[in-house]
């Protein structure tokens, strides 16, 4: 196959390799997530016309410094009652599983380091971290694993307010999981693999051969269930303030919360990511654009999309978040999925 | 935002949308039907498209919201009723109040305190002048009172000071002699109306 020739033709992907790129993900990606609270703050207040975070340095950049120092610094709360282990773990799995789950999505253009750099010189780093043959199943587990953090913060903290938070992390897990996954295998019956580089060839044809045209409705229902999958606003229902304070986060303070924090914005990353990769034609060249940026223009988009829903939608309630996901998105999706399966065998 | 439209108060003439709330669908069918309805219709969409335009009048069209506060401040009423501010007459430069003590009679909480006493001239000379700041009301009858719109309810809302003794003095609010030419003429509470000559009649003296 074309593919396979493809990636023989790359260097040899080596420990050094892989390190330097797990440093990378973790360095840049921790970085953008702090980037990503400013830009949310200020489209947010775009959007409701106002100014947002002006005063902290240039158009109020430093405001990620500011807010980083007192994270930081900030004293590190353990409530009397709470089960301390556990209260401790929670954050670390939300951040840790964010994390691990970008290890198998490309995530920036392979490149070999300069032969005149001492002792790393001539390393080939991938593009991806760790192209397992099963990526795509292996990054939706790692975040359906991720939702361990909020359960067990949820229930650790010895507060009504996070237990409900911990009983709406477990229904909402339950609702769009099986969403997300039955959207997925209609694009992964059209390629016949579990691997997101296979994704990415599958879609080198240019526009018109994007998912996106063969799957409309697949792709609908992974963006509303991505939504659902990285809390965000229409299904915001583990920390909506309004309901119950912050729910799970209610008793974390310091760089705990930045934990669950840094994990929620590394989760809507990867959740663009996959969507680029899987609907919008990936990393593929566009026209005279290269393809590194293109991805980073949809993963762009993504994230853009992502605060522009929580500026115009309200949030729903449990019940009909499990009313959507049970009664309307998973019937759909299994529809596709046969429809899909028929449409091939024809 | 100009001050006319600051100060429309006139909510009566605006534009209001009654909204058209239909009864809830009874039968399976009918909620069926609406859900399809909302889910084809693209409502979502107009909300993210109205998000989006605001975002546009905010960035591009220069309707952001936004006051910097202490650096920018929204125009206040004529009428507002801030602290207190004493006038000097325009032509002498010497304050207008003539000791007649209306506004110490009317003062409903009883802050305000005036001595008076005859001048070389004849001519009644304010020698102690203070407004004790934690009991007025500002409700501006000594304004409404004054004859001679000597004592005015000024602009001057930021009151927030370590000791109330920082306002109330007649110095204290006694418009500089070096900024008379700045002095702007009250418009507020107790002024002449602007239409005032139209309301002036003869005095009735026929009876």
């Amino acid at each position: 196959m074309e593919t396979t020739t493809l990636i023989e033709q790359l260097p040899e992907v080596t420990a050094a390799g892989v390190a330097i790129k797990a440093i990378l993900i973790l360095a840049i990606i921790s970085a953008v997530a702090g980037f990503g609270t400013y830009l949310e703050r200020k489209v947010l207040a775009f959007m409701q016309r106002r100014l947002g975070p002006t005063h902290v340095g240039p158009y109020g950049l430093l405001q990620i410094a500011a807010d980083g120092i007192k994270l930081f610094t900030k004293e590190d709360i353990v409530p009397q009652h709470a089960n301390a282990l556990i209260f401790k773990v929670a954050p670390v799995i939300t951040a840790a599983t964010a994390f691990i789950a970008l290890a198998g999505v490309p995530v920036f253009p392979d490149f070999t380091i300069p032969e005149f750099i001492p002792v790393l010189g001539g390393t080939f780093v991938p593009s991806i971290a760790s192209d397992v043959n099963v990526g795509i199943l292996f990054v939706i587990g790692m975040m359906a694993a991720g939702l361990y953090g909020p359960l067990l913060a949820g229930m650790a903290q010895a507060n009504k307010w996070g237990i409900i938070g911990a009983a709406r992390t477990a229904i909402q897990f339950l609702s769009y999981e099986v969403v997300t996954g039955l959207s997925l295998l209609a694009p992964i019956m059209l390629v016949g693999s579990l691997s997101l580089i296979d994704f990415n060839e599958a879609q080198s044809g240019g526009f018109t051969s994007w998912f996106i045209w063969q799957q409309p409705v697949a792709f609908v229902l992974f963006l509303i269930a991505g939504f659902a999958e990285t809390n965000r606003t229409p299904f915001d229902l583990l920390e909506h303030e309004a309901e119950v304070i912050s729910g799970y986060a209610t008793e974390y303070s310091g760089m705990r919360w930045g934990m669950f924090f840094i994990g929620e914005y590394a989760n809507m990353i990867t959740i663009s990511i996959l969507a680029a990769v899987v609907f919008l034609g990936g990393y593929n060249d566009f026209g005279f654009i290269a393809g590194w940026i293109m991805i980073l223009f949809k993963v762009a988009f993504f994230f853009f999309l992502m605060l522009w829903v929580r500026a115009a939608w309200p949030h729903v309630r449990p019940d009909q978040l499990m009313w959507l996901c049970w009664k309307v998105l998973m019937p759909i999706a299994v529809i596709n999925v046969v429809v899909t399966g028929i449409v091939m065998m024809v | 935002m100009g001050l006319e439209q600051f100060k429309n108060r006139n909510v009566g003439t605006q534009e209001y949308k009654v909204l058209d709330l239909q009864e809830s669908p009874k039968t399976p069918m009918a909620k069926f039907a609406q859900v399809a309805k909302r889910t084809f219709k693209g409502e979502l969409f107009v909300g993210l498209g109205v998000t989006v335009r605001e975002m546009i009048n905010a960035l591009f069209r220069g309707q952001m919201h936004t006051v910097k506060y202490p650096l920018e401040k929204l125009p206040i009423s004529p009428r507002y009723r801030a602290i207190h501010e004493m006038l000097r007459l325009l032509e002498s430069g010497h304050y207008r109040c003539i000791g007649c003590g209306l506004c110490e009679k009317i003062c409903i909480s009883n802050c305000i305190t005036m001595e008076t006493r005859y001048d070389e001239n004849q001519r009644k000379e304010v020698s102690e002048y203070t407004i004790n700041f934690g009991r007025c009301i500002f409700c501006g009858y000594c304004a409404e009172v004054c004859p001679e719109l000597a004592i005015v309810h000024g602009p001057r809302y930021e009151t927030a000071s370590e000791q109330r003794a920082s306002f109330s003095l007649f110095e204290d609010m006694l418009t500089p002699i070096d900024k008379l030419s700045l002095q702007q003429e009250y418009d507020g509470f107790g002024a002449v109306s602007p239409n005032a000559d139209e309301n002036i009649k003869k005095t009735p003296l026929a009876y």
